[in-house]
Formats: C-alpha cells, sequence, structure tokens
C-alpha cells in the first residue's frame, strides 16, 4: 500500500487580477510531495466548493486581496456544505490581507488557518503537515 | 465513509462517495479492492473517450468544448485529467482543470451537476496514464456517466497506455508539431480513430493535414492493393477510387480552432460515429476483451507477487544469484513449483 497523497485545492477567489504569489505557492507545495491542483484566477465561491468535493481535497487554499473576504469565505464553506462535502474535515486557509479584527471571525466560521502575506512557505507546509492529522474522522487522522 | 456507504454512495449518486471512491482506489487504500469488486457488475456501460497529444497542443480546451456540446446532447460526462507527477518527491502540480470554462453565465461547467471533474498524478508513471486511471474510469461508469474523458500527459513519447482505456481515441496534433520522425516514433499515430489538427488559426494547417491525410490512406492494405496496379488503373488511382477498398474504420481527420469552438460538433458527431460503429462491428466487444486480459494478467501477476513476498526471503534468494550460486531461471522455476503445488 502506498502512503495516501495530500491533495491541495488552490484558488484564487474574487476580482483582483494577481496570482503570481498563488502560482509560486502551487509549486512549493508541489515540491513538498503534495498533490496541487490549481484552479486559476477570479474562481467564485461555488466553483472552488466544487473543486474541493470532486478533487477530494484535503486542503483548500482561498487566495484572497479584494477585502471580500468576509462574505466570499463563508460562501465557499457553505457551498462545500451543499455540494455534500465535509469543510470540517478539511484544512481551510485563507491567504491575503486580512485585518487583525477579522481573524477570530474567519476562525469562529470554519476557517483552520489566516497566512499573511510574507509568511515563509516553509511554515504553510508544516502547519499542512502538522494539522492535517488532526483532523477528527477525517480520512488523514493519526 | 466507510466502504460500505462508499458504494452504496456510488449507487445513490452521491458526489462525495464518488470523490472518495476515487481517493481509495488511486491510493490503493485498505477497502480499495472491494469498492471495485462492488461496482464491476455495474461497469461498461459509458462511452470512454481518450485525448492524447504532445504538450500544450490544446487536449484540455477541447475536452470542456467537447463537454459543452455532450451535455447539450444530454449527457452526463465524467472527466480524468492526468498530468505528469514526479517520481522524485511524489508532488505534482495539476492544471488541466484550469481550462474548463462554463457555456453560459448561469450554468457553468465547473458547477454543472452533469459534469464531474478528476484530476490525476500520474506520480511519475511512463505510458501517459497513471496506474489506476483504468479503475477510476470504472468508478465513473458504475457511477453512470454516459461519457468519459480520459486525458493523457502531454510528454510526446510512447503514451499508448491510453488504448488499454479508451473505447475511442482521439490523437490531437496542431500545425506545425514535430516533424514526421517524432510523430510516427511517439507511435500516437497507430493509435488514433480519430485526428484532430487544433490551432487552424495557425500557419501551416494544411500541410499537417495533407501529411496525416497520406499516412492514413498507406494503410497496409492499399499499399498492397497499389502494388499490384498496372498503368491501365492508373484511373482508379487517380480518382481515389482504390483507397476506399476497405470497410475498416478510417480515421476521419478533423481541424478545430478549440479556443473558439470551431469544429467542435463535427468533432463530437465523428466520436459518437465511431462508438456506432464499433458496436456494430464488434469491435468494441474485442477491444473490451483485450482489455479484461490484460487487466486480469496485471492482477494476477500483483497476487503472486505478494504471494511470494509473503512465503519467500527474497533477500537470501537474490544474494545467492548474485553470488552465481542459483540462476534465476531455476529460482523462479523452484518459487512456482512450490506456489502451484505445496499447499
Ligand atoms: N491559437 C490557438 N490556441 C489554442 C487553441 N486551442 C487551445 N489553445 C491554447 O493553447 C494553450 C494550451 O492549451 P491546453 O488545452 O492547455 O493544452 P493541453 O494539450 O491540454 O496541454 P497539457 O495538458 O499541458 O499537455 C492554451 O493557452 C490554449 O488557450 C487554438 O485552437 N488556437
Ligand atoms: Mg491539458
Amino acid at each position: 500500500m502506498e502512503e495516501k497523497k495530500i491533495r491541495v485545492v488552490l484558488a484564487k477567489v474574487g476580482l483582483d487580477g494577481h496570482d503570481r504569489g498563488v502560482k509560486v505557492l502551487a509549486r512549493f507545495l508541489r515540491d513538498a510531495g503534495f498533490e496541487v491542483i490549481y484552479t486559476g484566477l477570479h474562481r467564485t465561491p461555488q466553483e472552488v466548493a466544487r473543486a474541493a468535493v470532486d478533487e477530494d481535497a484535503d486542503v483548500v487554499g482561498i487566495s484572497l486581496h479584494s477585502g471580500a473576504h468576509m462574505t466570499l469565505v463563508p460562501k465557499t464553506i457553505q457551498y462545500i456544505k451543499e455540494y455534500g462535502g465535509k469543510p470540517e474535515e478539511m484544512l481551510i486557509l485563507v491567504g491575503g490581507i486580512i485585518p487583525n479584527d477579522d481573524i477570530p471571525k474567519l476562525k469562529e466560521l470554519g476557517v483552520d488557518e489566516i497566512f499573511i502575506p510574507g509568511t515563509p512557505i516553509s511554515t504553510i507546509i508544516e502547519y499542512i503537515r502538522e494539522n492535517l492529522k488532526k483532523k477528527k474522522g477525517s480520512i488523514n487522522e493519526r | 465513509m466507510n466502504v460500505d456507504e462508499i458504494v452504496n454512495g456510488i449507487f445513490s449518486k452521491n458526489r462525495r462517495a464518488l470523490a472518495r471512491a476515487i481517493t481509495y482506489v488511486e491510493n490503493e487504500l485498505p477497502g480499495s479492492k472491494e469498492i471495485l469488486k462492488a461496482i464491476h457488475s455495474r461497469t461498461g456501460r459509458a462511452h470512454v473517450i481518450g485525448l492524447t497529444g504532445f504538450p500544450g497542443v490544446g487536449k484540455s480546451t477541447i475536452m470542456s468544448k467537447l463537454t459543452e456540446e455532450f451535455r447539450k446532447r444530454g449527457k452526463m460526462v465524467g472527466i480524468v485529467a492526468v498530468d505528469p507527477g514526479s517520481p522524485f518527491t511524489g508532488g505534482a502540480l495539476l492544471g488541466d482543470r484550469l481550462r474548463m470554462e462554463g457555456f453560459d453565465a448561469n450554468k457553468q461547467l465547473w458547477v454543472d451537476p452533469g459534469v464531474f471533474f478528476r484530476s490525476m498524478s500520474s506520480r511519475g508513471r511512463a505510458g501517459g496514464l497513471a496506474a489506476k486511471t483504468g479503475d477510476v474510469v470504472k468508478i465513473l461508469d458504475a457511477y453512470g456517466f454516459d461519457i468519459i474523458f480520459v486525458e493523457t500527459v502531454g510528454a510526446g513519447q510512447g503514451e499508448v497506455d491510453i488504448v488499454k482505456v479508451a473505447d475511442t481515441v482521439v490523437v490531437i496534433l496542431m500545425p506545425e508539431v514535430g516533424d514526421d520522425i517524432q510523430l510516427s516514433k511517439a507511435g500516437i499515430l497507430e493509435i488514433a480513430d480519430i485526428f484532430v489538427v487544433n490551432k487552424a488559426d495557425l500557419e501551416g494547417v494544411e500541410k499537417t493535414v495533407r501529411w496525416l491525410r497520406s499516412m492514413v490512406m498507406m494503410s497496409e492494405e492499399v499499399v498492397q492493393t497499389l502494388s499490384t496496379l498496372t498503368h491501365a488503373d492508373e484511373a482508379r488511382v487517380l480518382s481515389g477510387e482504390i483507397f476506399k477498398v476497405s470497410n475498416h474504420w478510417v480515421p476521419p481527420i478533423h481541424t478545430t480552432i478549440a479556443d473558439r469552438g470551431v469544429g467542435i460538433s463535427e468533432l463530437a458527431d465523428s466520436i459518437e460515429k465511431h462508438y456506432e460503429y464499433q458496436r456494430k462491428s464488434g469491435g468494441l466487444l474485442k477491444r473490451r476483451s483485450s482489455r479484461a486480459k490484460i487487466e486480469l494478467e496485471e492482477i494476477i501477476l500483483g497476487e503472486i507477487k505478494n504471494l511470494i513476498k509473503k512465503k519467500f526471503n527474497y533477500t537470501e534468494i537474490l544474494k545467492e544469484i548474485v553470488e552465481n550460486k542459483k540462476d534465476p531461471y531455476t529460482v523462479a522455476e523452484e518459487i512456482i513449483s512450490k506456489l502451484c503445488y505445496e499447499r
């Protein structure tokens, strides 16, 4: 039996058009041994949710800079549920410029961690490896 | 989700069960064999279409447009897209999903419940597919998709495993991609049921189409016929009549501009025609039988390997061979006779 590969869906949600950061992250995650599904720019919450469910993602990384995180992120989580997925078994990560006040609110809504711009990629990789296995009842629980 | 939930979920069209079943099979998790056993009786109903060709020729774009087309024709479409994965780090960047676009704002392919898209890493395997792509296709088949697309890795060297999975193989080329020799070497010309020259907006399409046509026409049969002809038959050669000797399937050649959707519905027609032809001619059954044979043999070999690992001390045996105390043929005979006759 092989070891189960960690699958990461990376999405750029919202209107802003920069994806260099996510693309670099995607490459580093690949080199760390993850299977990364990069979904491109301007994805809607529905599209990200569908990808997360169909691809059986262990990790969903949502990157956004548009300031609309308080609506787009919860919507994504809600659609994952609607499509039959279990967001509580996934690591939901958010990247972008998130005001300090919103961080606890996002966590309350089901986000596992927020990474602000400039976070070393090794921190993100480490975080995923450490926290995925703590997901209760999930396929990754150890 | 346990194995029973997954199997029942597949039969009751639960997407998460489908997605999870694929994860089980792809990673050979305990229970994956049970899933495959349970679904087998419901397989064999889908039309499996393979899309192959060099990197960047437009496989994913064509697949997306064909998906739109077949959705309009009322079909449920499942997709497996294989991208290369590193054998060293084990990681992969799967980017075929990126090319999926919607056909109108309210009913995008991404959220269309009649479409299921799964990205798969080749995990360093050669041949254009992942080891478990065939099994993933079976799961999609059992779930009830009418059409299943399989996009191969686009590496350009012997990506011919697709014939082991697909009922219809579409080989995609573009103008000025490689020369004749490269294409012939890659071995993808022989496996085509349908040819597509994509990017017909670029220069050189006619040349590529002409060259392809000459390749397709020069089947063994035609060469044979040509060799028996005399001057008296010249009119038949010029009219092209002699090229119609074959009542086999002759791979049609399509030109497309995929990103603009040009030529897609004609291509979809050809794909459906080929399936009809294969069904009526018995070709489908023949192909599926030879596929079943390969698969069965692979499973048997796998089981035997596991058995040997369990029953014998490989390190010891290999040492004897390396030190020339025994030859591998004798050792193999000994192992087989022990496996077969000593219970
Ligand atoms: N000019 C032109 N470009 C096209 C056409 N079809 C696709 N493309 C572009 O070609 C590029 C590659 O297309 P893909 O569909 O990703 O090709 P692919 O064969 O799936 O690529 P890999 O999966 O990486 O091997 C994209 O930038 C497409 O927009 C076409 O008909 N004409
Ligand atoms: Mg592609």
